[in-house]
């Protein structure tokens, strides 16, 4: 009846809105296109109602899960206004695949859409169980840097140059002491230039930084370093493109976004917030399985360079840690592995981690301090010749101006 | 003149369709693909290496006798190479030949230099130019190895369907091609690019709808091959593997283990053929004996 096929435009409008609050980036244009969508498909087959949604509001994997639960939630028969039901008959959907209600959709439906009171129980115990098992997980509060110490950090990181190369890419740019001759700007230099000569116009190709990855240990026995390196760290992610970053412990955590703030404290108190492992045990084995199985593919496939910030001191038994490393080293373009523990002189690789680790590695450096931070930063960071230096050519009076 | 063939009325056309072109798709993809060609908009297609992404805009372009134009995207991939250039050596010639007949009307020999004349179009431009059998596919093939420069050139391409060329202009689509775009999430795609599209996630195929593409695809395997083929890789796939075999895995392996004269799955065959299914050392020495002969057990187990 067309009355309550009328009503179902606002439904998708605050279907949308529920999952735009819940964190999906849906826009204007993208509300629009699902009631289009909604209209094209039509209510005969809840499952196409579902999926054409789907096509429109989703565009990330990782979001269909949360998709998945707001649909549930939103379409449910007895959720519908009376006569809705009957145009969405009970057919078939994708299974449901998990039971329970995750926290952003709880408060995004909490602040745009119906209430759920059954819902937010469920999320109590979701967080209850998030607190599991043996593992020492602590929450931690950064306290503020001094003046002095923000100063010298800053000075230093200022300083610094990550130990990776630029890398050449396919891109070519205008570049007088190229090596390959740029046709399309040598035909429109001949065209000024008149009959006589074809004045050639060369270009080279670009280089740019390479991806960086970054695994950072915040284990109990690296605890002293762990803030000084995410201060680095932080450095890193926010004056450079394509930097991710991993803390691990007893468990790994992908704090990449939480370092893209702004403010360097506001970032470091995001982080100790949401990892969860700060001075537990270090299982570095299972951590680095799990980057492997899970990352791996999607963060070092263009060539990244990977950063491995640990001390190697493993409590982890059952993964082969030497074969892990071995596949992460296979896996990137090159593995540098930064210890503090290098700054003793007597420093012997004994530990059964370290040993296990060490053969894979394509370079093992100190990181102790922000001194050999800087340190590390002269040896290793000379700027490739020609890419930064501007061309030797001198206005006359230049120097005197 | 030939008409183009219609484009299906319904997400059940669009999947018979595929069907008949023998490509098994289930209605998530079905429904993406029915929005996208019904409101004209580009399909953006994610999933692991080897299950059916590319396929799918191949048999689009087979089912509604379109031309299928297929950019292979690269890191470096630009202008160039994607949408156009300038034929040098033939302007280069032309200044000469001007210079030789002392035509000094220099500002008409540039414009002649930069007319359609000297145009080289590749792939995107191509996709955009008038086609009697209707307009083609663009397959746009694993976007996630390019860069972002060139993703943010797509999008002027994507939106408006045009091409901007500094010496000559917008070259607009006189109908909007049926865009496919590719990705195996080696890297995330930009949001604003796929904001223009209909997102479409492929995920492995259950038993049901596998064993099926397995009878379509390879319909010399024994029924009983066949089935022992799936059971065993779907187990597989719940294992905690470097990279997990996908469709196109399961019927190479199919096809071998025929050209082996086998009609069922035996301990040895696996351990002889596993490489064709896993492509990595360290997952190959894990699932190689005991394991493989444990996940066998279950998948007959499993399979009655």
């Amino acid at each position: 009846m067309p009355e309550e096929a009328g009503k179902l435009p606002s439904q998708v409008l605050r279907f949308a809105r529920t999952l735009r609050a819940a964190g999906l980036p849906i826009g204007p244009g993208r509300v629009l296109d699902a009631l289009g969508a909604a209209a094209e498909v039509g209510l005969a087959r809840r499952e196409d109602f579902y999926w054409a949604l789907h096509a429109v509001l989703v565009s990330r994997a990782e979001h269909h899960a949360l998709f998945d639960e707001a649909f549930r939630l939103f379409f449910r028969e007895e959720a519908l206004p009376a006569g809705l039901e009957l145009l969405l008959p009970r057919s078939q959907l994708p299974p449901p695949e998990r039971r329970e209600v995750t926290r952003r959709l709880a408060e995004a439906l909490g602040a745009a859409g119906p209430p759920q009171g059954e819902a937010a129980r469920r999320v109590e115990m979701d967080a209850a169980l998030a607190w599991s098992g043996r593992e020492l997980l602590r929450t931690r509060d950064f306290e503020q840097m001094s003046a002095e110490e923000i100063r010298e950090a800053e000075a230093a990181i200022a300083r610094l140059r990550l130990p990776v190369e630029e890398v050449p890419t396919r891109r070519l740019r205008a570049d007088p002491r190229g090596d390959r001759v740029d046709l399309r700007a040598t035909l429109r230099a001949s065209l000024r230039a008149g009959p006589d000569a074809i004045p050639l116009r060369w270009r080279r190709a670009a280089t740019r930084p390479p991806a960086v990855v970054a695994l950072c240990d915040v284990s109990g026995s690296m605890a002293r370093y762990a803030r000084m390196l995410l201060r680095f760290l932080h450095a890193l992610a926010s004056s450079r493109e394509r930097v991710h970053v991993f803390t691990f412990g007893t468990r790994l955590t992908n704090v990449t976004r939480l370092l893209r703030r702004r403010d360097a404290d506001q970032a470091l108190a995001a982080v100790g917030r949401a990892v969860r492992d700060w001075e537990g045990g270090t299982r570095i084995g299972e951590c680095l399985r799990e980057f492997n199985l899970r990352w791996s593919r999607r963060l070092l496939s263009q060539g990244a360079v990977a950063l491995l910030l640990t001390d190697g001191l493993d409590r982890g038994e059952g993964v082969d840690l030497s074969a892990e490393t071995e596949r992460l080293r296979l896996s990137c373009r090159r593995l540098v592995w930064l210890n503090p523990l290098l700054r003793y002189q007597s420093f012997e690789p004994l530990a059964a981690g370290i040993r296990a680790m060490l053969p894979h590695v394509d370079e093992f450096r100190p990181v102790h301090d922000l001194d050999s931070l800087a340190r590390l930063a002269e040896a290793m960071g000379p700027v490739p010749a020609g890419t930064r230096r501007p061309a030797p050519r001198r206005v006359r009076g230049a120097s005197g101006a | 003149m030939p008409s183009p063939r219609p484009l299906p009325g319904s997400v059940d056309a669009v999947q018979e369709l595929l069907a008949a072109e023998d490509y098994v798709s289930d209605r998530s993809l079905a429904t993406a693909l029915f929005l996208s060609l019904r409101l004209g908009r580009p399909l953006f297609l994610e999933g692991e290496a080897g299950v059916g992404k590319t396929e799918v805009a191949k048999v689009l372009a087979r089912a509604l006798a379109r031309r299928l134009i297929r950019l292979q995207c690269y890191e470096g991939l630009d202008l160039a190479s994607a949408a156009y250039e300038w034929n040098y050596p033939r302007q280069m010639l032309e200044i000469r030949i001007a210079e030789a007949a002392h035509d000094v009307d220099r500002p008409r020999i540039e414009q002649d230099l930069f007319s359609e004349r000297f145009l080289v179009r590749r792939p995107l431009l191509q996709a955009l130019e008038a086609d009697p059998a209707g307009p083609p596919v663009l397959l746009i093939d694993e976007i996630d190895r390019t860069d972002e420069p060139f993703e943010a050139f797509l999008l002027e391409v994507l939106s408006d369907f045009q091409v901007t060329i500094p010496e000559i202009g917008p070259f607009r689509a006189a109908a909007p091609p049926l865009v496919v775009i590719t990705s195996n999430r080696t890297r995330e795609v930009h949001d604003a690019l796929k904001r223009r599209c209909f997102y479409a996630w492929i995920d492995y195929p259950d038993a049901a709808r596998e064993l099926a593409i397995l009878r379509v695809k390879v319909p010399a395997a024994a029924e009983r091959l066949a089935r022992e083929v799936v059971g065993f890789v779907q187990k597989l796939r719940s294992r905690d593997l470097f990279k997990i075999p996908g469709v196109a895995e399961t019927i190479d392996w199919t096809q071998a283990l025929i050209a082996l004269d086998r009609t069922s799955l035996d301990p040895g065959a696996v351990d002889g053929t596993l490489g064709v299914l896993l492509k990595y050392q360290d997952d190959i020495a894990r699932v190689r004996g005991a394991e493989a002969e444990a996940i066998l057990a279950a998948a007959r187990g499993a399979g009655g």
